[in-house]
């Protein structure tokens, strides 16, 4: 099968499978006007014009075209994209190719100004884009947010920060993530960036919970199990205990994935556990689907 | 009974007032972009508003299951400072287009001088240019005739006044707004615009057709539950139920649905993404999860003496 096509085309025939005629055609006019424009009024109404004319319907891909996804980038993952957000990006990777230089500021104009929906569909596709200092910029600007949902469209099913970010915002991603009740898992790279410092840090806030009788969530100990000092082996051996079947779960996972040999005596204190990790019917995906299916 | 507040500067407002509009029935809200209490000075600072109204803004009330839709414009006052109105003229039609943008508003006349005369005149052609309906503001000092004046303009620029929506009215301007096909917005302002008791005076005599309610709740001493005291005092004092839901949620509902950007199914049948995104669904609708307080009496904090239904 020759995969080699580029988002660009995949979003374009995706649109075209999707959309009447009527809106096909209107899309197309679209795309030659912002071509051809020399201000950014048209890509402004462009914009703003693509959910009323197209709808905001969900795009629905098949599992082939999600694998076509990923053969035209590694780690892009559309599967909750909607039709408006499909044909903005569409048009948007169409001035990217056009002029790079110029593209760097109308998008970060463009993010300044955006409304959530907008915001949500630049920040997904950022990966997309030709990557520069100024998108970078942009990123860090759109981590800041208070809007969730915005969070997430940096945060989850997205290659960018696995591939751009250096350790400190790695780092401060994933606290955020906790910080405002974001899930980990969606996290692409969650085990191959984890790193020394961010298991320090996970560890202090882990305290931090514990201090004022809150939960921490199971999920946290992922990214410390690999890096564990012995103090923080501690922290593990305590959260093994727990009460809460999850927590006791995540944490014997993060030990069984600790190379301080010590950790083997924590997790032998639990045989049942130990077990189902040593047989794989307790995986980290196992966990997560527990954890969604009691929470959601 | 589910409300519509469509006048109401939530930026203004805390979350208090938030959950208990919420708790009251209140499911959907519109924010008009209008005067801060102080001049802004450069276009910069309206950037900056117009993106909170149609961002933050709306990710707050959707915290409380509360939509959140909002309407762009240069305000009268603003008007007059020609260099920042060149500038936000230019801005607009930038905003003019996002989601939940239901209106060009509020605009109209403050002191009535030639500039908010001219602005006002260009925000009907860019409403017009985009098919948006518009909200006027109208002034509170020489009402009547700049009432009346408002309406005269947009007659010349050829508008549909069912397109338009005429805010702030009293017992003296509503007879004519009416006859001139327009929808009528009363704002249910404690010690300046209108009492809830003579409001329930107005719709015993006029009925419901075109007439909606509003709090214009804002930065001053104002009632965030002024649509909903205002249905429970009218339903009372024997106003029927059909009216008092057409002044408080449908009227809204169709005049500012016109835009395209508001429907009932935004807060009755949410998508499952957008609950992903900014709006948590309401827990008096929705079932299923605990309420977020119980009902308005109950609603935290007392200060917003929920009890106390009369708003002089």
């Amino acid at each position: 099968m020759n995969r080699s096509r580029t988002p660009q085309s995949l979003l374009s025939q995706w649109l075209h499978d999707r959309l009447p005629a009527d809106q096909w055609d209107w899309l197309q006019q679209t795309l030659v006007t912002c071509a051809k424009s020399n201000t950014d009024r048209e890509l402004y109404i462009a914009l703003g014009m693509a959910p009323r004319k197209l709808g905001k319907a969900d795009l629905a891909l098949s599992d082939a075209e999600l694998s076509d996804a990923q053969a035209a980038y590694a780690g892009w993952t559309p599967s909750d994209w909607s039709i408006d957000g499909a044909a903005r990006l569409l048009v948007l990777l169409m001035l990217a190719e056009q002029n790079q230089a110029d593209f760097d500021t109308t998008l970060r104009s463009l993010c300044a100004t955006a409304d959530v929906s907008e915001s949500i569909v630049y920040y997904r596709g950022m990966a997309l884009f030709p990557h520069s200092a100024e998108l970078d910029e942009q990123l860090g600007e759109g981590l800041r947010t208070n809007m969730s949902a915005v969070f997430e469209a940096i945060a989850h099913n997205n290659p960018y920060p696995q591939e751009h970010f250096d350790d400190h915002r790695w780092n401060h991603m994933i606290l955020k993530a906790l910080f405002v009740d974001s899930r980990l898992y969606p996290i692409q790279g969650l085990d191959q960036r984890a790193n020394p410092e961010l298991a320090q840090i996970l560890c202090h806030y882990a305290h931090e919970r514990w201090a004022a009788n809150r939960p921490v969530t199971p999920e946290l100990w992922r990214c410390v199990g690999p890096h564990a000092t012995p103090i923080m082996l501690a922290d593990l051996q305590r959260a093994s205990q727990s009460k809460d079947p999850l927590e006791h779960q995540g944490a014997m996972l993060a030990l069984s994935q600790c190379p301080l040999p010590e950790a083997t005596k924590y997790i032998t204190a639990f045989p049942d556990t130990a077990e189902a990790i040593a047989n794989g019917t307790l995986t980290w995906d196992a966990l997560t689907y527990r954890l969604n299916s009691t929470t959601q | 009974m589910m409300f519509i507040d469509p006048h109401a500067h939530m930026i203004s407002r805390t979350t208090d007032d938030y959950q208990a509009m919420a708790a009251s029935g209140v499911v959907a809200v519109i924010e008009p972009s209008f005067w801060i209490g102080q001049p802004r000075t450069f276009v910069g600072s309206y950037i900056d508003y117009l993106s909170s109204i149609i961002g933050f803004e709306r990710f707050r009330a959707g915290q409380f299951g509360i939509r959140h839709y909002c309407t762009v414009g240069l305000n009268s006052k603003e008007a007059n400072n020609q260099a920042l109105a060149e500038g936000v003229m230019e801005i607009l039609p930038r905003f003019a287009l996002k989601e939940g943008v239901v209106a060009i508003g509020e605009i109209g006349y403050d002191e009535q001088t030639d500039l908010e005369d001219k602005y006002f005149r260009l925000q009907l052609e860019l409403a017009k240019e985009l098919d948006l309906p518009v909200m006027i503001h109208t002034p509170h000092r020489d009402k009547k005739r700049g009432t009346t004046r408002s309406m005269d303009v947009c007659e010349e620029h050829g508008m549909d006044p069912s397109k338009i929506i005429v805010d702030h009215n009293n017992e003296e301007t509503v007879q004519e707004v009416l006859d001139r096909g327009y929808w009528a917005a009363f704002s249910i302002y404690p010690s300046t615009k209108m009492g809830n008791e003579r409001m329930v005076e107005i719709l015993a005599q006029y009925g419901a057709d075109r007439i909606m309610v509003d709090s214009a709740c804002d930065w001053g001493i104002s009632e965030p539950l002024g649509v909903a005291k205002t249905a429970k005092l009218a339903l009372q004092r024997g106003i029927p139920k059909e009216h008092v839901i057409k002044v408080c949620y449908q009227n809204a509902l169709d005049a500012y649905g016109q835009s395209g950007q508001m429907h009932e199914d935004d807060w009755l049948n949410p998508a499952p993404i957008d609950q992903r995104t900014v709006y948590e669904g309401n827990s008096i609708l929705r079932g299923g999860r605990d309420p977020l307080v119980e009902d308005a009496t109950a609603a935290p904090p007392n200060k917003l003496n929920a009890d106390k239904l009369i708003i002089k």
